[in-house]
């Protein structure tokens, strides 16, 4: 969208200049009302929720109390569980995605790269409970691998923290691919002959030149796979259920259950603490990112 | 959506779903028409009818309720206690259309459809919940009191005294097993830490937010010294369980079960005995045991929305379900009905459908709420400890 007004008619700079910028802020007004209602309220209604208390009959009362029990025993052990499961699976599915992407940048065959772009497209979006099921079909207890391979005896457990990991990164990785190839590509081939002319090893060019081009873009790859594995809920509900700590499926214990009663707080509470953590992961990625954009564009 | 996508095209995608969402729900808050709560014969509305004789006779209700012609349900499985015969008998009996809505929700989510929807069309008449959300909700004051002709046959301990929630049905805890691919079924719980039994033991579901895997556990505790107040055995059983190898934390379901995912799988008597009849036809055979060393029941309960769109045709329904033609229809899905004693005694009850049962022995004993509140809390806290 332009922001730029066309001058009216015979009017003078000053006054032009004076009327334009009330008239660019309320171009932006749709997109703030927009990002208020749908993104502000829900916020709004889930700090609310985690800070009170309300008892049937009684009036609401403020309290710490939802955010403390969400820092002490199970709930904790959750919000730990889930950070270690998305850190983990974050960093693996960044270097292995990474070093995908750069294969296929590297090799010279147009197909190749088409078809692994477009399988990366695909899979990056396979997720949820298809998912699980199909690796519950192939690697589960009586999968097709686990009994050909007899992969058990090996000790292999599909309903675990390892199994887990296994299945976020059969969607993570294609989704860092998918984010590493445009910025492999953006590394000039002339920068490589110049440190080459230089007399720099392949080792050093990627030390001083391709690693700190490619840092932001690793960076903010991992952060992505971070949040994806971090808010990731159906496939490890459909999995591991209650064996494997994490704060969605806490959440979900929380809010709906046949058991838990009056719990829904506790579980706006836990949604705020994933809030924090999802911020503290961007700050150290945002500043970062205004660099990359300098080298990459 | 299950995961978080932060690419510019899921911002857009997001966008346009969150403002269509927001449409619909605005415009799809019609209110409760006014027409539904007419005066009875009676002379008292529908909404505050405490039983048939506030409006007048068995006749009287049935009309009001076909003039609403429509009963807002929630959570009833078909394949869950033979609801799905129980609902469709229903419609042929009374020419009420059942809207059964997500017949998968949990409590939690019935209780919130009628916190929600207050004053809607759409909110439910009726809902069947787990033992803790009964007292919850009555307290809240959601329900509306009222007693269906069979009421005072309903035993004590298993009814509201202000009528606000009767239990309608239940069953045991039991084992059950898949006989073609177990060569001995295990029949306690104390079976189930036989090495032989490695990697094949299931809940169904986790026993913080499953009613049944709860179950599991609180019967694992009485079979381990622990009693109504002490879950912590049962708890710890299944920590023994998960180091042995032996449990897998897959929630069984039919299909776990088909495919020998879970050959063993801790569940309520009567889902693992309807499973037998499926089954037999896809050739598996599906044994099931009531432990006799944790033998734990409990009942679901059913209650009237206070608020209820269909006040007339909610009554109605918990009239047909505490008739014995209702009774005799769980009955016929494996679920011990709770009027069961009184039917025995005046022989309205289906003999052939009691001889079918799975078989235990003694009377069931069941927790007070405030039991099930401190150990929900002790599960709360150490289940993932133990099994993780």
């Amino acid at each position: 969208m332009s922001t730029q007004t066309l001058p009216a008619p015979g009017a003078a700079d000053g006054t032009r200049r004076r009327r334009r910028a009330p008239r660019a802020w309320l171009g932006t007004l749709p997109l703030l009302v927009f990002a208020g209602l749908c993104f502000g309220l829900p916020v709004g209604a889930l700090l609310y929720g985690a800070v009170t208390h309300k008892e049937p009959g009684r009036a609401t009362s403020l309290t710490g109390e939802n955010i403390t029990t969400t820092l002490h025993g199970a709930y904790l052990n959750s919000l730990t569980g889930s950070v270690e499961l998305s850190a983990l699976t974050a960093l693996v599915g960044t270097v292995l995605g990474m070093l995908i992407a750069q294969a296929v940048v590297t090799s010279r065959g147009g197909a190749l790269r088409e078809s692994v772009l477009t399988a990366s497209g695909v899979l990056a979006n396979f997720g949820g409970i298809p998912l699980a099921f199909a690796f519950v079909a192939t690697l589960g207890i009586s999968g097709v691998v686990t009994q050909l391979v007899h992969l058990d005896t090996l000790g292999w457990n599909l309903y675990s923290f390892t199994g887990l990991s296994v299945i976020y990164l059969y969607f993570l990785v294609p989704l860092m691919v998918l984010i590493s190839v445009p910025a492999l590509d953006g590394l000039r081939p002339q920068w490589r002959e110049a440190a080459q002319n230089a007399g720099a090893t392949d080792g050093q060019f990627w030390r001083h030149v391709g690693l700190p081009v490619l840092a932001p873009t690793l960076l903010g790859g991992f952060v992505l796979l971070f949040g994806s594995a971090f808010a990731a809920y159906a496939t490890a509900a459909a999995l591991v259920g209650g064996s494997v700590p994490l704060v969605t499926l806490k959440i979900a214990d929380a809010l709906s259950g046949n058991v838990q009663v009056g719990q829904e707080n506790v579980a706006l509470a836990l949604s705020l603490d994933m809030i924090v953590i999802a911020g503290l992961v961007m700050a150290v990625y945002l500043p970062l990112q205004r660099r990359s954009t300098r080298w990459l564009h | 959506m299950t995961r978080l996508r932060v690419r510019p095209h899921g911002r857009l995608i997001a966008a346009v779903a969150l403002s269509t969402a927001a449409l619909t729900a605005l415009t799809a808050c019609g209110a409760k028409s006014d027409t539904a709560d007419a005066k009875t014969a009676g002379g008292v509305k529908a909404s505050a009818a405490t039983s048939v004789a506030d409006f007048g006779t068995m006749d009287d209700l049935v009309a009001a309720a076909k003039k609403e012609g429509t009963l807002n349900a929630i959570a009833l499985p078909p394949d869950w206690a033979n609801y799905g015969e129980i609902i469709k008998a229903f419609e042929a009996k009374y020419k009420i259309t059942i809207k059964n809505e997500t017949p998968d929700a949990a409590s939690a989510d019935e209780i919130n459809a009628i916190k929600s929807r207050k004053g809607q069309d759409r909110a439910p008449d009726v809902v069947d919940l787990g033992v803790p959300f009964n007292q919850s909700g009555a307290e809240e004051g959601l329900f509306a009191p009222y007693k269906v002709a069979s009421y005072d046959k309903i035993p004590a301990s298993q009814k509201d005294a202000q009528a606000r929630w009767y239990n309608d049905y239940g069953g045991y805890i039991s084992i059950g097993c898949d006989a073609s691919r177990i060569k001995v079924c295990p029949t306690t719980f104390a079976d189930l830490l036989k090495p032989e039994y490695k990697g094949k033991v299931a809940l169904n579901g986790n026993p913080n937010k499953s009613g049944s895997a709860f179950g599991g556990v609180y019967a694992a505790a009485l079979a381990n010294g622990g009693s109504f107040t002490d879950i912590q055995p049962g708890i710890d059983f299944f920590g023994k369980l998960k180091k042995s190898g032996n449990f897998i934390p897959v929630e069984s379901t039919p299909a776990t079960v088909e495919k020998g995912e879970t050959p063993i799988s801790i569940d309520w008597d009567y889902l693992n005995a309807s499973y037998s009849g499926e089954f037999k036809s896809k050739g598996l055979d599906w044994k099931v045991a009531v432990p006799t060393d944790g033998v734990y029941a409990q009942y679901y309960s059913q209650a009237i929305n206070k608020d209820a769109p269909h006040p007339a045709a909610a009554r109605l329904w918990m009239e047909y379900l505490y008739s014995a033609e209702g009774q005799n229809l769980w009955l016929k899905g494996f679920a011990r009905p709770v009027l069961l004693p009184s039917m025995t005694a005046d022989g309205t009850v289906d003999k052939s459908l009691v001889a079918n049962l799975p078989q235990v022995s003694g009377t069931p004993t069941f927790p007070k709420s405030t039991d099930l509140d401190s150990v929900k809390a002790v599960l709360a806290k150490n289940w993932d400890k133990a099994v993780s």
